[in-house]
């Protein structure tokens, strides 16, 4: 392996308020090193990141019948970061009618992740 | 809603909530992000998740709730006067008041950006509810002025919607968000962030065209020759938020000019018997969680001013606690000695940046406690425990109590 495929990366820790920079050298084969985290919360948040990030995705969808014009919505887990923008193509493709109750399933296993979008407010019909 | 529940549970009788919007929650219902109730609920909401498990709660109870509904004028013997279109004009006389009506955003005007008067420069407060509650996008191309939380998670939430966010500018040098906002809303999206830089005029006729920006000296006055063109049709602020007290000073509440909010005691309580505050029109806070177990604090003091517990205090000798070194504020700002065993939870904001610093609470030479923090900085609101003995304690029989000092170790 040549030296120009070692990839680096700053990572800033959010795991506590202290905020640690993580110097981290990896190639396509996975975490070669790591320095600056301060604990080991903080060297898996950043062997995380670098691996396998996810992210919640808070969005909203449309909705009719209702109050307002969008209803907001949320993964019920973390999705891979990779996924985001596949996953807001199909929220922007939904649209919902009044009523929903916060906690029901919108879209089921959205673009293979796993996850539901699920609905986070309450909406009444309205005529 | 914490606070109406908290004094439900405690035995009040007759509560009622005066809403100006036509549902209960407030700003949470347009923060659709989630991050809330890690404290409260040990699990990680969405705001209207979060705004819901009190609205629900509420239902349960007989608590009057009276949305679309505006107190027009308040008086110090907590009458208050309100209006909705169900029942006119009201003359409500309460025992007692709790204020909770939050803040508002510093507007453009707080700020004097020169140029055109022209469309398309919202608060990022407004933009938030303009995309997550009436389903409108502001613009295409976005500056956001000012690292704020709300001007952080609105340039992702922009982001997810399509919209081209050009760039953040904050002119100090450190973002006024915080780190996990900064990491997942611009560095997750690679937008970038321009520290010490502002935006000097706003371009545009009719609808803004661009801005021009600049960097800025230690001073933070604008350095020539630094200034760029920047093309966008919409501008976000988000510089700052203000407590909304119009209603508390007709009261003849007194105010903290730092905070922007009322003076109060270890109990809430205002200058005027019976008002209490809670929430950010008291303080601007950074978590959710911390407004609700201030409202429920609130609601314990008003519940005890009502059992007329809490109206011998006022004879005690007062003292006052003081924002020592590299302090920017403390709350409460005063405390009424007492003869208990209460412990008081004293609340500070830092004026700079500081690592690994041990923050002090004394009276005089008697230091009554010391907490190390690894991090202080002013977008993260901290605090100390005094135990109102320690408070006695520093007293002799020649000399009173003197001033509570809670400062930064130099």
């Amino acid at each position: 392996m040549t030296k120009e495929n070692i990839m680096k990366k700053d990572i800033v820790c959010i795991v506590c308020p202290r905020g640690c920079t993580i110097q981290v050298n990896y190639d396509k084969n996975g975490i070669i090193s790591m320095e600056g985290s301060s604990c080991k919360r903080g060297d898996e948040y950043a062997r995380a990141e670098i691996l396998s990030p996810t992210r919640m995705i808070t969005s909203s969808v449309k909705i009719d019948n209702a109050k307002y014009t969008v209803c907001p919505v949320k993964t019920g887990a973390p999705v891979s970061k990779s996924k985001i923008f596949d996953v807001m193509e199909e929220i922007y493709k939904v649209r919902i009618k009044a009523p929903v109750q916060q906690g029901d399933v919108i879209i089921k296993d959205v673009c293979g992740t796993g996850a539901d979008i699920i609905a986070t407010q309450t909406f009444e019909t309205e005529s | 809603m914490a606070a109406a529940l908290q004094a439900y549970e405690l035995g009040v009788k007759d509560i009622v909530i005066l809403e100006r919007d036509n549902s209960l929650g407030g700003i949470l219902n347009q923060c659709i992000h989630n991050g809330f109730g890690l404290h409260v609920f040990k699990e990680e909401l969405t705001g209207p998740e979060y705004a819901l498990r009190f609205s629900e709660k509420i239902k349960e109870t007989n608590i009057t709730v009276m949305l679309d509904t505006m107190v027009i004028g308040a008086e110090k013997d907590k009458t208050l006067y309100a209006v909705n279109p169900e029942y006119g004009f009201m003359v409500i006389k309460a025992k007692a008041v709790i204020l909770a009506m939050g803040c508002r955003e510093r507007p453009r005007g707080a700020l004097r950006i020169p140029g055109s008067n022209c469309a398309g420069v919202f608060t990022a407060g407004t933009a938030q509810r303009f995309v997550n509650i009436e389903g409108i996008l502001p613009g295409k191309k976005v500056v956001i002025l000012g690292s704020g939380d709300i001007g952080l998670i609105m340039a992702r939430r922009m982001t997810l919607e399509g919209i081209k966010v050009m760039g953040v500018y904050e002119i100090m040098e450190y973002p006024g968000g915080l780190t996990r906002n900064i990491v997942q809303c611009l560095d997750d999206y690679d937008i970038p962030l321009h520290l010490s830089e502002t935006v000097v005029k706003i371009h545009g006729k009719g609808r803004i065209t661009g801005v021009t920006t600049a960097k800025v000296d230690s001073n933070m006055k604008p350095i020539k020759g630094t200034e760029q063109y920047v093309e966008c049709d919409t501008l976000l602020l988000s510089v700052g938020l203000i407590p909304e007290n119009e209603l508390s000073e007709q009261m003849g509440v007194g105010m903290y000019q730092v905070t922007g909010g009322p003076f109060v005691d270890q109990d809430l309580e205002t200058d005027t018997e019976g008002v209490f505050a809670c929430g950010n029109v008291l303080h601007v806070h950074d978590l959710v969680d911390y407004v609700t177990m201030e409202g429920q604090r609130a609601a314990m003091s008003a519940k005890a001013y009502l059992d007329k517990t809490l109206t011998e205090k006022k004879s005690a000798q007062k003292i006052a606690v003081v924002a020592g070194n590299g302090l920017r504020y403390v709350l409460p700002q005063h405390i009424y000695l007492k003869d208990t065993e209460e412990k008081i939870k004293i609340f500070f904001r830092s004026r700079a940046r500081f690592r690994e610093v041990y923050v002090r609470a004394s009276v005089g030479d008697n230091v009554l406690t010391r907490r190390k923090l690894l991090r202080l900085i002013p977008s993260e609101m901290e605090s100390v425990d005094i135990k109102m003995r320690d408070l006695l304690n520093t007293g002799s029989e020649t000399n009173g109590i003197g001033d509570l000092v809670i400062e930064v170790e130099q």
